[in-house]
């Protein structure tokens, strides 16, 4: 009782906050944009105020042609292990749930230990996707390093891990320019951000110290309501202020400075390369890649992998969503063609994709 | 996708531990972390603990919230 109260109060000081000009707030994770939507967090806003998704989600800024690479495996027959949110994603021609319907063997797994154990189990060629940030990578690499301390040969890992703190740079160089050029795009520019807690358990709080830099404050926070309320307030209060801070207010979870265990192992596997998001393009340093001593482990060295050159689907605009520079509903297939029952596009796809949000919480 | 959630250590053997919330129990790695031990509260995502709970609760939080100071 004396929590929902204090809920209560909270939701009252947000749509009551008096805010000075307009001010558009990103958030970057998927599960944040879920939690706000399922909690009805958009109706507190402030007049002036505007939440948007960023790229935070990692099913959704994969690119076509990694989706390619993996039913190019899938139909050389090879066990495909994959997060489960991977399998519905369209490819340029193809999903991983139609190849398994044509009868390839592609499997759901919780952990990539889970992926190990079906590799140790079957005894054939498995490759698991890794796809995720740096909350996930680190995962990975400790499953990387356990292949080959147990030497197993028949295991491998098709890449697409990405990290937050380039796509934000590269999101906020695009703000600056489009505020100095006035071009169409110039409603890309943000106020601040609310940032993941659980890549931020990782990472910490000095990775985003680039963002004060560029005069924009950033808050990390957890995921219940009264989190994320208080989060929202203390961007407001700083964007008031014109106080330009990284805050951390998920003090529970994360540790100012990160998770330097994770960091050490998952520096030991991974490096860091220049990689593509879905509408964001190539982003320097941006992705993660295998080392070379753990490039045994690479299923791109293991297979010949062929795909044809990926075409665009010009009309899904995930693409304009991930940047935050438009609301999903601003796109011609939103609950139209596209649904979450029948999607079209990677932000309907996965559970937390921004369009999927949108339709499933109203 | 980066979805984790808090469960209690209750058995360790070597870089696996057993954790447990609500009833519920799984074997997770805790290579990720630095000295796990028994009825620590972890944080667990696919299947290995990634950050350690700390004693501060949401309400030391709220607390100041309560108060109105953000930046005094």
């Amino acid at each position: 009782m004396a929590e929902a109260t204090t809920l209560s109060r909270l939701a009252e000081r947000l749509k009551n906050f008096p805010v000075s000009g307009n001010v558009k707030i990103m958030e970057v994770c998927g599960t944040h944009t879920v939690a706000i939507r399922r909690f009805g967090l958009q109706h507190l806003l402030p007049a002036g105020v505007r939440l948007v998704s960023g790229p935070g989600c990692p099913v959704c800024v994969t690119p076509d042609s990694y989706i390619d690479e993996a039913v190019a495996l899938a139909r050389q027959g090879v066990v495909i292990t994959s997060f489960g949110d991977m399998l519905r994603v369209p490819g340029s021609s193809s999903s991983l749930e139609k190849e398994r319907a044509a009868g390839a063997d592609i499997r759901a797994v919780y952990s990539p230990l889970d992926a190990l154990k079906i590799a140790v189990d079957c005894g054939r060629e498995t490759v698991f996707l890794a796809v995720g940030f740096e909350t996930t990578a680190p995962v990975i690499a400790a499953v990387a390093m356990k292949t080959l301390e147990k030497k197993i040969a028949n295991f491998s890992l098709l890449t697409a891990l990405r990290l937050v703190p380039p796509a934000l740079k590269a999101l906020t160089a695009l703000g600056s320019a489009a505020a100095s050029s006035r071009g169409i795009a110039s409603d890309i520019r943000l106020s601040g951000f609310l940032l993941p807690g659980h890549v931020s358990a990782i990472i910490g709080k000095q990775a985003y110290d680039f963002l004060p830099e560029q005069r924009l404050p950033g808050v990390i926070s957890g995921f219940s309501a009264a989190d994320i309320i208080t989060s929202l307030l203390l961007l407001l209060e700083m964007h008031n202020k014109g106080i330009y801070r990284i805050m951390n207010n998920y003090p529970r979870v994360v540790r100012d400075s990160g998770n330097e265990k994770s960091r050490a192992i998952l520096a030991e596997v991974f490096e860091p390369v220049d990689a593509e998001w879905r509408g964001l393009g190539f982003i320097a340093n941006s992705g993660l890649d295998l080392k070379p001593a753990y490039a045994a482990l690479d299923s791109r060295h293991r297979f010949v992998i062929k795909t044809a050159s990926a075409s665009p689907r010009t009309d899904c605009r995930c693409g304009d969503v991930l940047r935050g520079l438009i609301d999903p509903p601003a796109c011609p297939l939103f609950n139209k063609v596209c649904r979450p029952d029948q999607p079209l596009g990677p932000c309907m796809v996965s559970a937390e994709g921004s369009c999927s949000a949108w339709v499933t919480y109203g | 996708m980066c979805l984790a959630v808090p469960m209690k250590v209750i058995e360790i053997n070597g870089d696996m531990a057993v954790v447990e919330s609500s009833g519920l129990s799984r074997k997770v790695g805790i290579m990720l972390l630095d000295k796990v031990k028994l009825n620590d509260w972890v944080l667990i995502h696919a299947g290995f603990a990634i950050s350690k709970l700390t004693k501060k609760q949401a309400r030391e939080t709220l607390a100041i919230f309560e108060e109105g100071r953000f930046f005094g």
